[in-house]
């Protein structure tokens, strides 16, 4: 069902990186899964709402406030890169 | 005296009160349980042996100025997708090796603010993806009742520590079955609280409509004792539905309600591949609760047999936009191969996640994307009311149902890793609840005659943890 060129758009999409291998058994195991989700045809669902959260609750606001952070240096300390305590990130183009 | 990892929450707090011993070696004979038979089963992905002794250490102090609780000085673990601050937290994933989080998880929080010593992070399936705990990045949880059998998952680590006395109770995670599933494949007690129960802050999305976060233990009475702290409303979770907490360890030691109607579900046992000694072992429980006088009526739940797609289809669609978080960029790792930003995102991903996480990325960018989201998530949604209104009509008529937690006892390493089809089905009595929403609890109530254990799941009524942890106190073998 899923061939492995759209496996490809896919992990493009998603931005992952795929080997051939690891390409073709997510077509085949994915193929698995979609072909078992067909079991929901059987179900008619006509005038029925879709359940998206179950306790049925719906947006819930806050004041938009500023609230002090007390773990800011923390966060800091967990940057992959930085400088100067700001977060380095690679360029988009190439880094030469 | 019984060995002190092996006493009760409540014994050890007695015995802590008594000053019959103290909360450092309480914690020094989890560590040297740990040290023992970490190495066997792989539980534990982090050990905080110097920060569990030095908590001990503040515990001791607690009961000694008389500022105890019954949680003081009780060690404890944490399933590793739960952030704990300033302890790795990988979510057994290499994209968050480094990880040290500056924030702590609302439960473990709670827990620590009574008291309780962690002792250690829990091994899992990456993120929660998984049902066997093969999934991990560093390496498969085994059975500790025979160690060629898998541990079950997702909180496989979580369920291991408990059962096999390297702590007192663990704090650990369930989208669709992950506390439940590995409780039953390792005897111990797991509840799936309800939906909106406890805060999930600081609890690693997967699924964010199904994720809940919930105990493992010993025994009811202590599943009950951490519950209660555990529990209420939390302005960082806008999801928790409510302030007030249940007396939950007085729920469980009241006798059961004289008029208690317990509904047994055709659907439950008629399961293509159900083990004959688990079902066995289920309806002599339900025979145990005959002879208590409590009614035993059959109910339908029509729908069970969807809940499995149902939930297969939400999972991933709510996990991949939730993974999308993991790039390499602002924490965990950085693939340095990367020359621009593109391959920072693409390289990062491909070698911190594992091949499962991978899949639930790639199944949900699919079923989300244009043209397939109708004929996916938003049937899946559909057929979800379905099964969520099949449990409100039973519940009208009955106060609990009872089932298997498994079709069949803890499986054998690499049995289902190559077919992930064959791995999502040994979720089929658990989706229910979960993706409708509902509070369910795996009891341990004997073992197969090869000795591995059996859990019997009861689901209950919203809110009504309480009550199933009372049945699952007269039911536990």
């Amino acid at each position: 069902m899923l061939t492995v060129e759209e496996v490809k758009k896919i992990a493009a999409l998603a931005k992952i990186k795929l080997t051939a291998q690891e390409e073709e058994r997510h077509a085949k195991t994915i193929s698995a899964v979609l072909e078992y989700m067909e079991i929901l045809n059987e179900v008619n669902t006509d005038n029925v709402e879709p359940t998206f959260e179950v306790n049925e609750l719906k947006n819930i606001w806050r004041e938009d406030k500023i609230k002090k952070c007390d773990y800011g240096a923390d966060l800091v300390e967990q940057f992959p890169q930085k400088y100067a305590g700001m977060l380095v990130v690679p360029g988009v183009f190439d880094n030469e | 005296m019984k060995e002190l990892n092996k006493l009760t929450i409540k014994e050890a707090y007695e015995g802590l009160r008594k000053k019959e011993f103290t909360s450092v070696e309480l914690t020094m004979a989890c560590l040297a349980q740990i040290k023992k038979k970490n190495k066997e089963t792989n539980a534990f992905i982090t050990v905080c042996e110097d920060k569990a002794l030095a908590e001990a250490k503040l515990a001791d102090e607690m009961i000694q100025n008389d500022k105890a609780t019954v949680l003081t000085g009780i060690p404890f673990s944490v399933k590793d997708s739960i952030v704990t601050r300033g302890v790795r937290s990988t979510a057994a994933a290499k994209i968050l090796d480094s990880y040290s989080p500056s924030f702590e998880a609302t439960v473990v929080e709670k827990i620590r603010k009574a008291g309780g010593v962690l002792i250690g992070k829990t091994n899992c399936d990456s993120f929660g993806h998984g049902a066997s705990n093969e999934n991990s990045m560093y390496g498969a949880v085994k059975n500790p009742f025979d160690l060629s059998k898998v541990s079950g998952g997702s909180s496989g680590g979580s369920a291991v520590s408990v059962a096999d006395h390297m702590c007192f109770f663990s704090i650990a995670e369930d989208t669709g079955g992950s506390i439940r599933q590995p409780a039953s494949f390792c005897g111990v007690f797991g509840l799936r609280p309800t939906y909106g129960r406890n805060s999930r802050f600081g609890i690693m999305p997967m699924a964010s409509s199904l994720d809940v976060v919930g105990p493992m233990a010993r025994t009811a009475q202590d599943l009950a004792i951490v519950l209660s702290f555990m529990a209420g409303k939390d302005e960082k979770d806008p999801t928790t539905v409510l302030s007030v907490v249940d007396d939950y360890e007085k729920i469980v030691e009241n006798k059961i309600k004289k008029d208690l109607i317990v509904g047994v579900p055709k659907e439950y046992f008629e399961i293509e591949g159900i083990d004959k000694e688990i079902k066995e072992n289920i309806l002599a429980q339900v025979e145990k609760l005959k002879k208590e006088g409590i009614k035993i009526v059959e109910v339908s739940l029509p729908h069970t047999k969807y809940a499995m797609a149902v939930y297969y289809i939400i999972v991933p669609s709510e996990d991949s936009s939730n993974m999308a978080r993991l790039d390499g960029i602002r924490y965990g790792v950085r693939d340095k191969k990367a020359k621009n930003l593109d391959e920072t995102y693409s390289l990062s991903k491909s070698s911190g996640f594992h091949e499962e996480v991978k899949r639930r990325i790639l199944i949900g960018t699919y079923a989300l994307s244009a043209g397939y989201y109708d004929a996916y998530y938003k049937k899946a949604q559909k057929v979800r009311t379905l099964i969520k209104k099949d449990f409100e009509k039973v519940f009208e008529k009955v106060d609990l149902i009872i089932t298997p937690t498994s079709p069949f006892p803890a499986f054998s390493l690499n049995e289902k890793q190559d077919d992930p089809m064959q791995m999502y089905l040994a979720d089929v009595m658990l989706s229910p609840a979960a993706v409708a929403g509902y509070p369910a609890l795996s009891v341990p109530t004997g073992f197969t005659k090869s000795g591995l254990p059996i859990g019997t799941q009861l689901i209950g009524n919203k809110l009504e943890e309480g009550l199933l942890m009372q049945v699952g106190k007269k039911i536990t073998n």
